[in-house]
């Protein structure tokens, strides 16, 4: 008997068949607390698969306060609080301070103060780059880098802690000075780290940029273009990244910048790849610079010698002498006296522009103290660029934006 | 510096009702509130000044009127100078400026920033949420008349607040020892254990 095998229509077979799910868009969000999110930034993304269709960064977990915190205390009493800004600069947030302030009072500082906060700053730059080399190396998949930076890193934080004894928060400045002067023993270490760093720092780079599993990570993610960069208030190697060739210490020299020579590294394209490759640059610009400015730092005071109201006499002459014991009890008790007015002075931080816009009515309390901070004007584009990476993408372009939270929610 | 004394000549002649503002630093514009648009729009589109660096605000205390203001810097990146524009607000109750998002993209986080601290609404914003508070948060925390250790809320989220039954409390060690107080006698402001009950005022019980 013949069996006749019929074979079932296709159609009707495909109508038996599950219908297949509808694709429906997820609701996820990453962080505040994410290894790749660097702290307590969130975002909530919108994800169609592994694609995100929407991010919503959710900021102020580490939000404290300190523009209404400035409000109640003296000038010298918030030094501590720019430490806790971008935390892994604070030798550059104390010197921009202070120097936002001395705008304010209209005081000329003397040449070694100078070079002081350049050298200060251009170290704090490289200590900051090696942390946001090394988590972007991670970020991506690359531990050994991060544990190559942190050495240099402690190296650098030994020398902080012989400057100013402390090897985080250094409280370093103070309104028309530092809290001590600069020795030659430590100008000789630091000049030695230098020459020291740069072959190591050829090794970290070597390790990353030519290395197949970084390229795929960063080679055209997260593509800033030149014009959005700008419109978008990014600053810092993020924006000259994207080949917009802003650098404030070139472009408005402080603290006499305009006497080192130093190249300003920009990219071309603009993406996660161009941003690490223009911070790599810069730290082997940063060495340039310091090791100029110890070359040639000048001898004399450092501080504002002039300013009775506003920096405190030697401590000597404090406990030998009535006239400075008064005066300095005045500044600590009631402040440094400012002029009523208003100012604002930005510097070109590790993380781009960081400016401090003060409002004075007099006296030894700002009015208000508005903190232009780099890594929220940074995190400002997120929703933009992370629409259409895939969620891993993401994680590569948080790494790349190199913010720090301290600073963005203040 | 007579680049920057043409800017403002030729800011005066599009908007005649901007005043200079006295500055020590860079060069500033006083403008009022509707006129601000117009203003940024000429810094930007005609004068270079492309980079948007900040948005602010200042609060001059209810003592004043208009008692709040708010602060534009703007950055020429082929002449490297900064240009200040400040607007005061009209209204002290409600407090409102245009949005200048449509300007600069950078703008709409610094409003939003400034609407959160400030209470300042911006007309014409996109999105005008709080960003660094919660968004049921009932206080405008930058404002003069808020204090320093906060104020008692709710907790963001109810159902923490129904289990715990706690809520926000006012930061806990104010007025507590090792707390610098702001203005009074210097009793009061001198960091140091506030439970003794004997100060410069009263003296202290004899045993």
């Amino acid at each position: 008997m013949a069996t006749e095998h019929a074979f079932p229509d296709t159609a009707a077979r495909a109508g038996n068949l599950p219908k297949e799910f509808d694709s429906e868009k997820m609701s996820i969000s990453m962080g505040p607390s994410h290894p790749s999110t660097h702290g307590v930034l969130r975002i909530q993304f919108e994800i169609d698969g592994e694609n995100v269709t929407r991010a919503d960064p959710v900021l102020g977990y580490l939000h404290r306060g300190d523009e209404k915190i400035a409000e109640n205390m003296t000038y010298n009493q918030f030094v501590p609080y720019t430490d806790r800004l971008d935390y892994l600069a604070p030798l550059a947030n104390n010197a921009a301070y202070a120097s936002a302030i001395e705008q304010l009072a209209g005081l000329k500082v003397p040449p070694r103060l100078d070079a002081i906060r350049v050298i200060t700053s251009e170290l704090a730059r490289i200590s900051a780059h090696l942390m946001g080399l090394g988590a972007f190396g991670i970020d991506t998949g690359a531990w050994t880098v991060f544990m190559y930076c942190f050495t240099e890193r402690e190296k650098l934080y030994t020398l902080f802690e012989k400057l100013t004894g402390a090897r985080f928060t250094t409280s370093y400045s103070r309104i028309g000075g530092v809290t001590r002067d600069v020795s030659p023993d430590w100008l000789q270490e630091t000049d030695a780290f230098c020459d020291q760093f740069l072959p190591i720092l050829d090794e970290i780079l070597g390790m990353l940029s030519r290395n197949k599993i970084f390229l795929d990570r960063t080679v055209g993610v997260g593509v800033v273009s030149a014009a959005d960069a700008v419109a978008f208030g990014l600053s810092g190697p993020n924006l000259r990244a994207s080949g917009v060739a802003m650098d404030l210490r070139k472009d408005r020299p402080y603290w006499g910048y305009g006497q080192y020579e130093f190249d300003v590294p920009i990219g071309s394209k603009g993406d996660c790849y161009d941003r690490y490759l223009c911070r790599g640059e810069e730290m082997k610009q940063s060495v340039r610079i310091v090791k100029q400015a110890i070359a040639k730092i000048p001898a004399g005071d450092w501080y504002v010698r002039d300013a009775r109201r506003i920096f405190a006499p030697p401590k000597d002459k404090i406990l030998t002498s009535m006239e400075e014991l008064i005066n300095n009890f005045m500044i600590v008790t009631e402040g440094p006296q400012m002029p009523a007015g208003e100012a604002y002075f930005e510097v070109e931080n590790p993380k781009g522009l960081l400016g401090f816009f003060v409002v004075s009515k007099g006296g030894g309390v700002p009015w208000r103290l508005k903190i232009r901070s780099p890594s929220f004007c940074n995190l400002s584009i997120l929703p933009q660029l992370c629409v259409g990476n895939l969620v891993s993408d993401v994680v590569s372009i948080l790494g790349s934006l190199d913010f720090v939270m301290g600073e963005c929610d203040r | 510096m007579t680049e920057t004394v043409d800017v403002t000549a030729a800011l005066q002649g599009k908007v005649p009702a901007a005043t200079a503002r006295p500055s020590t630093d860079h060069p500033a514009l006083n403008v009022s509130a509707a006129d601000a648009v117009a203003v940024l729009r000429e810094l930007k589109e005609g004068q270079g000044f492309d980079y948007l660096v900040d948005v602010t605000a200042i609060d001059w205390s209810s003592a004043q009127s208009p008692r709040f203001a708010v602060v534009w810097h703007v950055y020429s990146r082929t002449a490297h100078q900064y240009f200040r524009v400040v607007a005061a607000c009209e209204d002290d109750r409600e407090p409102a400026m245009p949005s200048m998002t449509s300007l600069w993209p950078a703008a709409n986080w610094h409003e939003r920033e400034t609407f959160d601290m400030f209470g300042i609404r911006f007309t014409g914003h996109p999105d005008l949420r709080r960003i660094l508070m919660w968004d049921a948060y009932p206080y405008f925390p930058l404002r003069k008349e808020f204090p320093l250790a906060g104020l008692p809320t709710e907790l963001p989220d109810p159902e923490v607040s129904a289990e715990t039954g706690t809520g926000l409390i006012a930061a806990p060690m104010s007025g507590g020892p090792f707390v610098a107080a702001s203005g009074g006698p210097m009793s009061d402001i001198e960091p140091r254990a506030k439970d003794e009950a004997w100060d410069e005022r009263n003296e202290k019980p004899r045993t």
